[in-house]
């Protein structure tokens, strides 16, 4: 059977693959953030997933406001790098994995969650820049990847609790899988920015550790965070954090297992207008 | 009954809400079209006459020459969707940002690179924080306009 090792949370600010495309990695500015990612593209050499279900969100990228869908699961053979007005990054192809992407569909739908079944669709730097800080510029992206897309574009997006149910229902499919593959799922976005309005450039550092305690420690009180509290406290594009809520809620510990370990935490700020916030919890 | 919006009394804020989509729709995927090369090079050869294709209110194409995200916003933008306008002009996601706050280029990068903005005072509408209405414009450029 598939199986949920391990999940990563981390931000995915637009600045960052620029920097990593035009070479910027050690400049003074950018320096000090890819060191914090230096374990985990080691981690990711030691852990090679199978597959990666990755959590991000489109930013009016590939959709539009023709079609907004909450949530929207790639079930593609491949997934091209999106040009998002300044032409695409140079970055690899994404293979999808079809037959997983397909069968988690099936079985999350029967478990109440309306996923929108996407076939064709550009990833934007939303999903292309955590592979970047996790795998490097390599030829190739290690593994295939499930692209798993939450508007949180147009408000209302959806709540932190039904997230991390939902990371509960996408567990429960991964482990109906009959292949045995070893599945990794990751939440991006966040942390504390705004990006809009006289109030631009908020960031919060207490908010944003305290938020990584409990996302480790009590995950259920971080699903209970009303989205309000994202709003005033993290920023008003703070509220992309909920994603994070979807990887966590597959973890074993919520669905009675151990709780996990704790691989790796790293906090930043600032890239461009975000604070950036990083995670790697192991199913024991 | 009405619906509950708690958000409409954070300082420096809108929050793109079905109300504020319905309103921007046109001015969005106007945005939107600019994804491709070709339709940015039109709209740099003859902007007004691009944006008269759409159909936007007089005012959404007025705060769009004018490059004033802010009023963009007000008229039911929505900074993903804006942010398109400033790729066709070459700007960073930084210098958009930036630009809303009053502060030049130089004055927002090092707020950014001092640990950011505060939320103290800026939580909720009435405190006095520098997001606050009667603090704007925050920075240099906003002060060089008013004069």
């Amino acid at each position: 059977m598939a199986k949920i090792t391990a999940s990563v949370y981390t931000s995915h600010v637009p600045a960052i693959g620029a920097a990593l495309d035009l070479g910027k990695t050690t400049e003074p500015y950018w320096q000090p953030l890819f060191k914090g990612y230096d374990y985990s593209k080691q981690w990711m050499k030691d852990n090679k997933p199978d597959v990666i279900f990755l959590v991000y969100n489109d930013h009016a990228t590939a959709f539009s406001l023709e079609m907004i869908p909450t949530f929207a699961i790639g079930c593609a053979d491949s997934f091209t790098p999106a040009d998002e007005g300044y032409g695409a990054r140079p970055v690899p192809v994404v293979q999808g994995h079809p037959e997983l992407a397909s069968h988690i569909a099936q079985s999350v739908i029967q478990d109440d969650f309306d996923l929108t079944i996407v076939n064709r669709m550009d990833v934007d730097h939303g999903l292309t820049v955590p592979l970047s800080l996790m795998c490097g510029q390599p030829k190739a992206w290690p593994c295939p990847v499930i692209p798993f897309a939450v508007n949180v574009v147009q408000y209302p997006v959806p709540s932190g609790q039904r997230c991390f149910n939902l990371g509960k229902a996408i567990r429960k499919a991964v482990e109906s899988y009959d292949e045995p593959l070893n599945v990794h799922i990751w939440g991006t976005g966040g942390m504390s920015h705004q990006l809009q309005g006289p109030r631009a450039g908020l960031i919060n550092k207490d908010f944003d550790n305290a938020f990584l305690d409990k996302l480790i420690s009590d995950p259920a009180a971080a699903a209970a965070i009303p989205h309000i509290d994202y709003v005033r406290e993290a920023g008003s594009e703070g509220i992309e954090l909920v994603m994070w809520l979807i990887a966590r809620g597959a973890m074993a510990d919520v669905n009675g297992g151990a709780r996990p370990k704790v691989a790796h935490r790293f906090y930043h700020v600032p890239a461009s207008n975000t604070a950036v916030g990083h995670l790697i919890l192991e199913n024991n | 009954m009405s619906l509950d919006k708690p958000y409409l009394d954070v300082p420096g804020t809108t929050i793109f809400d079905a109300e504020q989509s319905r309103k921007g729709y046109h001015l969005n995927q106007f945005c939107m079209s600019l994804m491709k090369a070709a339709n940015r090079e039109r709209f740099k050869a003859g902007e007004r006459a691009y944006l008269d294709e759409w159909p936007m209110t007089e005012e959404q194409k007025k705060a769009v020459l004018a490059r004033d995200l802010n009023w963009c916003i007000s008229l039911g933008g929505n900074i993903y969707f804006l942010a398109k306008i400033g790729a066709t002009d070459g700007k960073s996601f930084q210098q958009m940002a930036g630009s809303m706050t009053g502060m030049t280029e130089e004055e927002y990068r090092n707020m950014m690179i001092g640990g950011g903005r505060s939320a103290n005072g800026n939580r909720v509408v009435g405190e006095d924080g520098d997001a606050q209405a009667h603090r704007q414009p925050q920075g240099k450029a906003g002060q060089k306009e008013k004069v």
